[in-house]
This record gives C-alpha cells, sequence and structure tokens, in this order.
C-alpha cells in the first residue's frame, strides 16, 4: 500500500511539473506501451531544454550521417543502468538491449557555416527498444526551446539560414511523421536503427576518445573485436572515390534500398556489401520511376552521370522525383558531386 | 484498492493541472473525453472538416485503432505532405469520390499522395488528386481492397503527372474494383508483384498504360473499361525484380477502345516503349487468356504478344511470353496507323496491321527456340500476323512477317482467383 501511494506522488510531479524534471532515466516511461507527452518527461536529461544529459546518457557521433537538409544532429544513447548492447559487425547494427533510446535532436544555426553560433533545437526524434521491439516518436521544440512535445504527425517549420557554403536559404522543413520514422527505420516487418553499426562509430566521438573502446569501457558494449574497421568517411578527400561514394550510399540510401527495406520492389540495393552490378544501378532500367527517372533510361549509366537516373534523382528537391523521398528538401550538392565523379570516373561501356 | 487509490490520484491531477493528464488510465477516472484531444483517430470516428484537416486525419491515421473506421467528411482538402496508414484492418472512407478529395497540387514531400502498409485495409469513396508522385501506394499490403476511390491528375494528359494511380505491389489478395483512373504518366492501375489479384469494373482512362499486371500471379482483370489511354491492359514481367516469373492472368469482358493518347511515359520507363494505340499487351509471361473482350479503334494494334526487348543479364529471367491464347473477342477498327516500331515493320506489309500481333521471337541469349505455344483461338477471319523477328536485338530488315498462325493449343480455362477477404 505504502508503494502504492509512493507511486501515485511520483506520477504527480511529472504530470504538473513546470520545471520538474526527474533526476535520470525513467524507464516507466521509456518502456511505456505508448510515447510520453514531452521529451523531459523520459528524464533523459536533467534541464529542459535537453543540453545537459543525465547521468549514463552519452553522446556520440556517427562517421556518415545521412543529409538532412544541413541540419547539426546531436546523438545520444542511452543503454539501460547494468545492461549493454552486444557487438555485431558488418551491416548490422549494434544489438542494443530492451529499453535502450537512441536520442537524435535537429538544430539550425542562422549560419550553418558556424553551426554552434546562436544553434536552435527544432525536433527531437526518439528511437526507443520497447519489449516488443524499437518504436519511433517524433518530438518538436517550442520557440523558446524549453519543451519538445510529442507530434505523431510531424510538423512543417518554416526555417531561413545560410548553407554551409554561404547561400542563404528558406525551406519548408519536415518533420516526419511516425509512420514516415518507420518508412525508413523499416526492417521486414519491424522498425530498427540505422545509423549504429560498429564500423560507422569506430572513430573519435565528441567525448574525445574512440566510441567502441569507450562504450566498451562504460559497460554499455560487449565484446567487441580489439580492433573495429571503420566505413570510408565520404568527405574525406584522401580515400578511394568508389569507396566514399559506396559509403555514401550505405547510410543515404541503403535504409530504403535493399531487401528489407521499403523501396525492396525497385530491386535496386545500395548497401555497402552489395556486390551485384545491377542491384546497384548498372545496366538497371527504372521500376516505378515515372517523371523520377528524367531523360535517363538505366540508374547507372558509366562515364555519364547526367545520363544517370540516380544523380537526376539526388539532384532533385522536387517530390516525386527527389531521392530520398523522405527527410530532405534540399539538394546535398556535396553528396551529389561525390556521386557525379564516381560515375564520371567509370570506364564508359561505349 | 490499488486501482482505487491510483484513480482517486488521477482525478486530483486532473484537477490541479486543468486537464492535461494521462490518457491511458482514463478507463478508471472515468473520464475519457476530456483528457484525450484526438479521441476522433483513437477510435476511428469522423474527422471534421477545418484547420488543420490534414494534420488531423494524419494523427487519426497513426492514432487509429485495429479495425477502427476513419470517416472523411465531404469537401476539397489541401494536402501538403503525403499521408501514411500502418494501422491493420482500417477503412478510409470518404462521402464520395465527387465530393470528398484531397488534393495534393500543393504537395512537397513524399513519393506518393497515400502510402498503407498495413493488412486488411479498405479504402473507399475519395478521391485523390494531382499527387506529384504516385496516387495511392499499398506496399506489403495483404487483403487491401480500393473500392470507389478516384485517382485523377486534372488537365491534358503530362509528364509531368505521377508515375501510377492506384498502385498496390507486394502483396497477396489485391482488389482493386469500381475505381477510376485518369491521367497517370504509367500505369493508371498497376499491380506490381503480387499475387492473387482482381480487378474489376474499373474505368481507366488517358493514362500511358490503363491497367498494368507486372511480375504478378494469378490476376483476373475483368469488366473494366479501358480507354483513352496510349495502351489499355498490360500484363509484363519484368528482369533484375525481387518477384518475378509472372503468370496465370485471365483478361475478360472488358471495352478496350480508342487507346490512342500519345504516349507521354518520361522516357527510361518500360511503358515508354508501347505503341500508343494498343489495347492488350502480353510481354514476357506465362499463362495468360485473353477472351470475351471488345476491342475497337486502337491505332496500332488490339492484341500484341512480345518478347521482352532489352538488354538483361537476369539469368532467372525468361523474356518470352508462353502459353498465351486469344478467344472470342470482339475486334472493331484497328492497325491503321501503327506507332512506334511496329509502324516501321507495317510499311513490310503493306502499311496497315491486323488486330493480332505476336513478334514470333522464340529464343533469347543464344538458347535453343522453344515452344512458346501462342494459340490464336478467333475464327479465320479475325486478322493476325506473326513478325518473325526470332529473336532480339530487332532487326527490322531480317524480319520475316507471316500470317500464318502458330500451332497453339488451348492453356485451358484460368483457374478463378478467390479473395481470402471479399467474394
Amino acid at each position: 500500500m505504502r508503494r502504492a501511494l509512493a507511486a501515485c506522488l511520483a506520477l504527480l510531479l511529472p504530470a504538473c511539473g513546470q520545471q520538474q524534471v526527474p533526476t535520470g532515466p525513467d524507464m516507466e516511461a521509456i518502456l511505456a506501451a505508448g510515447p510520453a507527452e514531452t521529451l523531459a518527461d523520459y528524464g533523459l536529461f536533467t534541464d529542459a531544454s535537453a543540453r545537459e544529459p543525465a547521468a549514463n546518457v552519452i553522446p556520440y557521433e556517427l562517421i556518415n550521417p545521412l543529409f538532412s537538409d544541413h541540419a547539426s544532429k546531436h546523438r545520444l544513447v542511452y543503454v539501460p543502468d547494468g545492461q549493454a548492447a552486444s557487438y555485431r559487425g558488418g551491416e548490422q547494427v549494434l544489438d542494443f538491449p530492451v529499453g535502450t533510446v537512441l536520442i537524435k535532436t535537429f538544430a539550425f544555426a542562422p549560419d550553418m557555416r558556424t553551426p554552434d553560433e546562436g544553434e536552435r533545437y527544432r525536433e527531437t526524434r526518439l528511437l526507443i527498444h520497447k519489449a516488443e521491439g524499437w518504436a519511433a516518436y517524433p518530438y518538436v521544440w517550442n520557440e523558446d526551446e524549453t519543451e519538445a512535445r510529442y507530434a505523431p504527425a510531424g510538423a512543417w517549420l518554416d526555417l531561413a539560414f545560410t548553407d554551409p557554403s554561404g547561400m542563404p536559404v528558406e525551406i519548408d522543413y519536415r518533420v516526419p511523421n511516425q509512420n514516415q520514422c518507420k518508412t525508413c527505420h523499416q526492417l521486414g516487418d519491424a522498425i530498427a536503427p540505422i545509423g549504429p553499426k560498429a564500423r560507422n562509430l569506430s572513430h573519435e566521438g565528441p567525448l574525445g576518445v574512440g566510441q567502441i573502446e569507450d562504450w566498451t569501457a562504460r559497460g554499455m558494449l560487449t565484446v567487441a573485436p580489439d580492433s573495429v574497421e571503420a566505413v570510408a568517411d565520404m568527405h574525406d578527400a584522401s580515400l578511394p572515390l568508389n569507396a566514399r561514394a559506396r559509403a555514401y550510399l550505405d547510410i543515404n540510401c541503403a535504409h530504403c534500398h535493399r531487401a528489407e527495406g521499403s523501396a525492396s520492389n525497385s530491386g535496386l540495393w545500395l548497401g555497402w556489401e552489395e556486390q551485384e552490378a545491377v542491384r546497384i544501378g548498372f545496366g538497371k532500367h527504372p521500376t516505378a520511376a515515372g517523371r523520377g527517372s528524367g531523360s535517363g533510361t538505366v540508374v547507372i549509366e558509366p562515364g555519364a552521370p547526367e545520363a544517370s537516373i540516380m544523380v537526376y534523382r539526388m539532384d532533385s528537391a522536387e517530390a516525386g522525383v527527389a531521392m530520398p523521398e523522405l527527410g530532405r528538401a534540399l539538394i546535398d550538392d556535396a553528396g551529389v558531386e561525390l556521386v557525379r565523379a564516381w560515375i564520371e570516373d567509370m570506364p564508359s561501356e561505349n | 484498492m490499488r486501482k482505487l487509490l491510483f484513480a482517486a490520484a488521477s482525478v486530483s491531477v486532473l484537477a490541479a493541472c486543468g486537464g492535461a493528464g494521462d490518457g491511458s488510465d482514463s478507463d478508471a477516472s472515468g473520464n475519457q473525453s476530456s483528457v484525450n484531444g484526438t479521441t476522433s483517430g483513437a477510435s476511428g470516428g469522423t474527422i471534421e472538416a477545418g484547420d488543420d484537416f490534414a494534420l488531423r486525419l494524419q494523427t487519426a491515421l497513426i492514432e487509429a485503432q485495429p479495425g477502427s473506421t476513419i470517416t472523411l467528411p465531404a469537401g476539397t482538402f489541401a494536402m501538403t505532405d503525403g499521408l501514411t496508414l500502418d494501422v491493420d484492418g482500417v477503412t478510409l472512407r470518404g462521402a464520395s469520390p465527387s465530393e470528398t478529395i484531397l488534393d495534393f497540387k500543393n504537395q512537397m514531400g513524399s513519393g506518393e499522395g497515400l502510402l498503407v502498409t498495413s493488412d486488411d485495409v479498405t479504402l473507399t469513396n475519395f478521391t485523390v488528386r494531382d499527387t506529384k508522385g504516385d496516387g495511392i501506394k499499398s506496399k506489403g499490403a495483404d487483403r487491401i481492397t480500393y473500392s470507389n476511390v478516384k485517382v485523377e491528375w486534372l488537365g491534358e494528359p503530362s509528364e509531368d503527372n505521377g508515375a501510377y494511380g492506384i498502385y498496390p505491389v507486394e502483396s497477396t489478395d489485391v482488389l482493386v474494383e469500381g475505381s477510376h483512373v485518369r491521367g497517370a504518366s504509367d500505369a493508371g492501375i498497376y499491380v506490381g508483384q503480387s499475387d492473387n489479384i482482381i480487378v474489376r469494373d474499373n474505368i481507366a482512362e488517358f493514362n500511358v498504360a490503363g491497367i498494368e499486371i507486372e511480375n504478378s500471379s494469378n490476376a483476373v482483370v475483368n469488366g473494366n473499361v479501358v480507354r483513352n489511354n496510349a495502351g489499355g491492359i498490360l500484363v509484363f514481367d519484368l528482369p533484375d525484380l525481387p518477384v518475378m516469373g509472372g503468370n496465370t492472368t485471365l483478361i475478360r469482358n472488358n471495352l478496350i477502345e480508342d487507346n490512342n493518347t500519345r504516349n507521354f511515359a518520361p522516357p527510361g520507363n518500360i511503358v515508354a516503349s508501347v505503341p500508343s494505340g494498343t489495347g492488350v499487351i502480353i510481354m514476357a509471361n506465362e499463362k495468360v487468356m485473353v477472351r470475351d473482350n471488345s476491342f475497337a479503334n486502337n491505332q496500332t494494334a488490339h492484341v500484341l504478344i512480345t518478347a521482352y526487348s532489352q538488354d538483361f543479364s537476369d539469368e532467372d529471367y525468361n523474356p518470352l511470353p508462353r502459353n498465351i491464347e486469344v478467344r472470342n473477342n470482339t475486334y472493331g477498327e484497328s492497325g491503321y496507323n501503327p506507332q512506334g516500331d511496329l509502324g516501321e515493320l507495317a510499311s513490310l506489309i503493306g502499311g496497315n496491321l491486323p488486330p493480332i500481333i505476336w513478334d514470333g521471337v522464340t529464343s533469347w541469349g543464344g538458347n535453343d527456340e522453344t515452344d512458346v505455344n501462342i494459340f490464336i483461338n478467333e475464327p479465320e477471319s479475325v486478322g493476325f500476323v506473326n513478325l518473325g523477328l526470332g529473336s532480339y536485338p530487332m532487326d527490322v530488315s531480317a524480319a520475316s512477317p507471316s500470317m500464318d498462325r502458330p500451332a497453339g493449343e488451348s492453356i485451358g480455362a484460368i483457374p478463378t482467383v478467390k479473395l481470402s477477404h471479399a467474394e
């Protein structure tokens, strides 16, 4: 009976709380059947604006992130106390235990050449490993950045900023709805994380230490090999073009373009491991591209990026043409240039 | 006792905070309606017209309970992003296609107007208009029903229209009935990589292809009006896709006429090769019956039976049509203005083409000729030509056209398609 009373009292605080923030990750909220109303309800941060992670909520960075309209992405992971993710290599993401939360906050500064100056949080997406599988929940920040509220239907945000090349841009930025989260995070009938593969984590993260080693030392990760081969950094011009381009396609396309993904019916599979030329796009005619094919007849025409549907769709921001079809309003010029150079560099078949 | 205490605490919270409570305990507090601002979605119900319609509709689609019905009101509603449904057993119902219109002309994101990824869904009585990509797509959505739905692109047929109107793919048990698709720059009704399919009593017009069954098996296309497309009804199988081996389709009792709209497909797509003015095209498929249809005024041909003509490396793929039967159709005028490669070939046989054409291809990739069993089971008065192309790539100068029908035999009755979710 006293326990029941205590539980009731505990419930009172977050329900009313304007500034009352739990002192640590709240497993009840994390494992609840549905989403909490606000990000603060999970207790993943010690302040309302989510700048101060709670204990054991660890910031990390991926070697290659997905392009999202130049947003800065602040990633954190919480693995429940006393538990650990199991190492998995290759194309698999780490095997995180139930109760894990992957947190990704999307932020913009007025000038993205200096992304830390005047940065504003816009949305935070959670992937939570519930008992029955992963769930994806979008949260949208208020203007004062004091509260991020659950937004199942997503949102459109009017954003204006200077992009990393110095161009002023104004966009209708799309916070995806909950189903759109699943569209990208689909793995067969389930939902799964995309980014945290060992090879995409195997570098020095925001804490200034090797992330695989650090997570192992913290007890968050078990039985990782002594050294994990890192994926090619797609922006590192010293690396081979092929490796950089394939790394780019892997993180920007392969979550849908794989056998278990949302674009499975295209037969175009762009994962890092894919070896079959036609599945990568060589001699591959469009299946359901419609006007997304432009004037091209194949996905990749070696030596001719201008005739390659892949480049055409990456180089568009128009719904119905643009690929990826979710998650961006802008063209990733650097990505287009990389893939263009990769295709240009291929020996022509004619 | 615990529950009672809990309820008391819950109620006191509500009183203190003015209603921003926890809906999950509302059964205990008995105060559900006041704590949940999105009840219309949670239990289905009607989405009222008004501000934030798209947002409220999408929320309802996410929060719907399995088996519930979401009702759309009459009116034209502007959509800025694609809608998505991922809850099993949901019915989405409008007032009628002429009254309930979801208008996507200002769509800013997503590859389609509505995407369904759950099973046992019914879509009925509404219109999806002017989407930037496909109209309605259902993927991995078994036992889906499209009934009395309209998907349209207004204005003249245009390359800028979306690809597919009604687009079920990778699904088992698909029913598309009583629907109307207009203006798709690929296929109006496209069923891909699916099994057990009925497409009946629809109208498909002013699309590049009216109805297309692709890389699919066990399909019946019956009782449709297919007019003013570039090509009427297509049964295709394509290489390099996860599901191949398209087979067993019955095309019956359709009205297939005036499919003389110019081919406005973007060039890379397979339907861009469809000659304007073709009634039915069977390409690289096994066991297809075309019977009891009414063909009229298709300028290139009423029935074209052809191999896949492009290069491919897929070793599992068979590019030939085989076990095809054409019987008991009625044939109006055709072949008076043949388009595309067929126009070029027509000059070899006097300029006009007969209503039924077979490319005569029986081998590929250096393989031996195979007995493909093309059976033209029509009176001798119905014209036929075997273009005698032998194999691809096509060499017009090597064509040896012949009016002789191949020695085929009946493929027998196509088994009735029984859907597990509909009669």
